[in-house]
C-alpha cells in the first residue's frame, strides 16, 4: 500500500514535535523522516524549514549536500555496493558491473520491478572481507558475481 | 547452565554468515537436547577465520572453530563441537596462535572476549577502573596523564590528544561538549567500527573521562550511517551504562553530570575532518571551516570542545587505569603506545592486530596478513586510506612511525593498511583518487572542488596516450596547487596517492592500453 501525502503530513508533524528544542535537530529529523518514509518528500522542505526557523534553501542544500538523504521514493531494498580501494583490490569492478547488469541500472536508479536501488558506497567498513555489498542494514562479504545472485535472489522472494 | 559458546556479532563476522551460524548452533542444540548458553561478543578480529565459533571446555578454555559457516554446524556438532572435540577447523585458544599471541593489545584488550553492551562483562575485565581513578584527580591531573601518555591522534592527524585537551581546560565557558569523531571513512580501516561494536563501554568510558578533564557535560558520537551494526551496539551501550549511573547528572555518585548522545551521518567523507563533522552535528552542511579559531576555543555551537577519533577516546581509560608511564613504554621515537593496524584488500589473513609503534610494514602483510589473498605477489599497499601514499616493495622496511612515514611522503593515518596484487593498474588507482575527491569535496575551495575534476581528466588524457609528457607535467603542476592552496587534508592529501603511484610505478602511465 502506498502512503498518501497527508499520512506523510502526519508522520512529519510528530517527527517535529518530537525533535523540538533538540540543539542541531536538522540532521536528526532528515534521518527520521527518511529512515520513516524511505525518501524526503520535497513538499516537506518549506515545512522544516518553518519549524526550525531556516530558509528552504537551508534545508534543500543540506539534503543535497549528502549523499545518504534521497528526495525520490526508492524501491523495496536499498543496494550499496562499496567501491573503495580495499573492495578495488579484490575486484569490485566486476561486482559493480555485474549489479548494474543484473538490476539493468546505473547507480542511483531503481529496477524495473521496483525492488531493487542500486547506491554506490565510499568503504562499509568490512575491508578484510571484500568486495562488500550491504542490502538494507544486512552486510555481505566476498560478494563475487556469482555470490551477488543468489543474495539477489533471496531479497528479490522476501 | 549449558555449553559456553561465543559467536561474533561484529558486521564483519555477519557479513560472512555469523548470524546464521548462531541461529544454526541454537536450532543443532535444540535437535540434541543439549543445553547452550550463546554469547554474542565482539571480534578477535581474524576476519579469515570468521564466522569463529567459541566453545568452553571442560577446563574453562575458550576453544576457537573457523570458519564456521552456517551449513556446516550440523556435522560440526555431530562430531562433538559442544564437547570441544578435535576436527578440521579447530584453531585452538585464539591467545595461543601466533597471529594473536604476537599482538599488544591494550585498547582492544576486552573486544572478542566479553559481551560488549554487559556492564558487569566490561566491570568484570578491568572496565570503569580508568574512571574511578580519574574520579579521585582534577581535570588538570588528568589532562597531565594524558599529555605524558604521548597519545596522538588516532584518526590520522597524530596531533597530541593532550595538547587539544589542555586547551579546551584552559577555556572558561559555561558550556563544553566533548564530540567523538566516529566517521571512520577510509577505506581499509575498521578499528573504530570494531570497538564501537566489540567493547562500546571502553568509547563511552574515554569520553567520561574526557568531560571531567575538561569541564564539558556533554557529549556526542558522530558515527557514520554506513554503519549501522555500530549505532546498535553504541546506543545499547549508553543505555546499560546509564541505567548504571555511569552517565547521566550524578556520574558514579562524584556530582558531576555528562551525557551522551550518538548522532548519524549521512554518507559525506568530508565529515571525517573536524570542523565539517562540526558543521554537520549543528545541521549544516558539511563545509570545511577556517581556522582559527580551533574547535578547542571555538567549537561545537560556538562553544570550547574536544574532538578526538575513537581510538583515541577509547585509549585513554588504559591510560588512567594504568598511567601515562605504562603506555609511553610501548612504541618508537615520538610515535608513543599501541596502533590498532588493519590488514585489508588482497590480503590472506586480513583483519585487526594491536602492535605498538614501529612493526614494518614487511612484518604486518607477510608475517600477519600472510601475503596476498590471490597468490599473487603484491605489488603495492596504499596505507592511511585514500589520501595516504601508495608504497612499493622497495619501502616495505619503514617502521610503523608518523615520522619513519612522513620522512618517505607517506601517512600512517588511522593504520589501514590496502594490499594490492600485481594485477593492479596503479594509473587507474590515481584516476580514482581524484575521482573520490570531486564526489567528496565539500565544495568551499577551488583547488579541491576543480582541481579534482581537472586531475581525472588530465590522468584520463595520460591513459589514452594523448601528448602524454605535456598532461603528466600539467598532473604534477595540478597536484602542487591542490597540495598547497587547499583548505583542509582532502583536496591537499589527494594529491599523494596520485603522484607516489606516478613516482613509484610510472610504467602504469606510459603504456599504451
Amino acid at each position: 500500500m502506498t502512503a498518501t501525502a497527508t499520512d506523510h503530513d502526519a508522520t512529519l508533524d510528530r517527527i517535529l514535535a518530537e525533535h523540538a528544542g533538540r540543539p542541531g535537530p536538522l540532521l536528526p529529523i532528515l534521518h527520521a523522516v527518511q529512515d520513516e518514509l524511505g525518501f524526503i518528500p520535497p513538499a516537506h522542505v518549506a515545512r522544516i524549514a518553518e519549524a526550525l526557523n531556516l530558509s528552504r534553501a537551508e534545508v534543500h542544500g543540506v539534503i543535497s549536500f549528502y549523499h545518504y538523504f534521497r528526495t525520490h521514493e526508492p524501491g523495496r531494498h536499498v543496494v550499496h555496493v562499496c567501491r573503495a580501494e580495499a573492495c578495488q583490490a579484490m575486484r569490485c569492478d566486476q561486482t559493480e558491473q555485474h549489479a548494474k547488469r543484473t538490476l539493468g541500472v546505473e547507480y542511483g536508479g531503481t529496477s524495473a520491478d521496483g525492488v531493487f536501488t542500486l547506491e554506490p558506497a565510499y568503504c562499509l567498513g568490512n575491508c578484510a572481507a571484500a568486495p562488500t555489498v550491504m542490502i538494507d542494514e544486512k552486510l555481505y562479504g566476498r560478494v563475487t558475481p556469482e555470490r551477488l545472485d543468489a543474495i539477489l535472489d533471496d531479497w528479490r522472494n522476501r | 547452565m549449558g555449553v559456553r559458546i561465543y559467536v561474533s556479532r561484529d558486521a564483519a563476522a555477519q557479513a560472512l554468515g555469523a548470524d546464521e551460524t548462531a541461529a544454526a548452533l541454537q536450532v543443532a542444540a535444540a535437535a540434541k537436547g543439549q543445553s547452550i548458553a550463546l554469547t554474542r561478543v565482539g571480534s578477535r578480529g581474524m576476519v579469515w577465520l570468521e564466522p569463529l565459533v567459541e566453545v568452553e571446555d571442560a577446563a574453562g578454555k575458550r576453544i576457537a572453530y573457523g570458519p564456521v559457516t552456517p551449513e556446516l554446524v550440523p556435522d560440526l556438532v555431530r562430531a562433538g563441537l559442544f564437547e570441544a572435540a578435535s576436527n578440521t577447523l579447530r584453531v585452538g585458544r585464539v591467545e595461543d596462535l601466533p597471529w594473536f599471541a604476537k599482538q599488544e593489545r591494550l585498547t582492544f584488550a576486552r573486544v572478542g572476549l566479553i559481551d560488549p553492551v554487559s556492564v558487569d562483562d566490561y566491570l568484570a575485565h578491568g572496565g570503569f577502573a580508568g574512571l574511578r581513578r580519574a574520579l579521585t584527580l582534577t581535570g588538570a591531573e588528568i589532562v597531565h596523564e594524558v599529555l605524558e601518555s604521548g597519545l596522538r591522534g588516532r584518526g590520522g592527524a597524530a596531533f597530541p590528544t593532550g595538547i587539544k585537551w589542555r586547551t579546551v581546560l584552559e577555556q572558561h565557558s559555561p558550556q563544553k561538549y566533548v564530540v567523538c569523531n566516529a566517521d571512520e571513512g577510509d577505506s581499509g580501516t575498521f578499528s573504530d567500527r570494531m570497538l564501537m561494536e566489540g567493547d562500546p563501554l571502553c568509547l563511552v568510558e574515554g569520553m567520561i573521562i574526557a568531560g571531567l578533564a575538561v569541564g564539558a557535560t556533554m557529549g556526542y558520537i558522530y558515527l557514520r550511517c554506513e554503519y549501522p551494526h555500530a549505532g546498535h551496539a553504541l546506543r545499547e551501550a549508553i543505555a546499560a551504562a546509564r541505567e548504571r549511573g555511569f552517565l547521566g547528572p550524578d556520574v558514579c555518585g562524584s556530582g558531576k553530570a555528562f551525557e551522551l548522545e550518538v548522532r548519524m551521518g549521512a554518507g559525506a567523507y568530508i565529515c571525517g575532518e573536524e570542523t565539517a563533522l562540526l558543521e554537520s552535528l549543528e545541521g549544516k552542511r558539511a563545509e570545511v571551516r577556517y581556522r582559527p579559531p580551533l574547535p578547542a576555543i571555538k567549537g561545537l555551537f560556538g562553544q570550547p570542545t574536544i574532538i578526538n577519533n575513537v581510538i583515541s577516546l577509547a585509549s585513554v581509560p588504559i591510560i588512567l587505569e594504568r598511567g601515562a608511564a605504562f603506555y609511553r613504554d610501548y612504541g618508537m621515537g615520538r610515535s608513543r603506545g599501541t596502533l590498532p593496524i588493519q590488514l585489508a584488500g588482497n590480503l590472506r589473513h586480513g583483519g585487526l592486530v594491536e602492535k605498538a609503534f614501529g612493526i614494518t610494514l614487511r612484518e604486518l602483510l607477510y608475517d600477519f596478513g600472510g601475503g596476498s589473498a590471490s597468490g599473487r605477489p603484491l605489488r603495492a599497499v596504499q596505507v592511511g586510506g585514500p589520501l595516504g601514499a601508495y608504497i612499493p616493495d622497495s619501502q616495505f622496511d619503514t617502521p610503523l612511525d608518523y615520522e619513519a612515514f612522513t620522512a618517505i611522503g607517506a601517512l600512517v593515518g588511522h593504520g589501514g593498511i590496502v594490499a594490492f596484487d600485481d594485477t593492479v593498474d596503479m594509473a587507474r588507482m590515481a584516476r580514482y583518487a581524484m575521482e573520490f575527491c570531486a564526489v567528496e569535496s565539500c565544495g568551499k575551495c577551488t583547488p579541491c572542488r576543480i582541481g579534482s575534476t581537472r586531475g581525472v581528466e588530465v590522468i584520463d588524457r595520460i591513459m589514452a596516450g594523448k601528448d602524454r609528457q605535456a598532461n603528466l607535467a600539467q598532473l604534477e603542476s595540478l597536484c602542487e596547487t591542490m597540495q598547497h592552496g587547499s583548505l583542509c587534508g582532502l583536496g591537499g592529501m589527494t594529491p599523494f596517492p596520485v603522484m607516489s603511484a606516478l613516482k613509484h610505478f610510472p610504467v602504469d602511465f606510459s603504456r599504451d592500453r
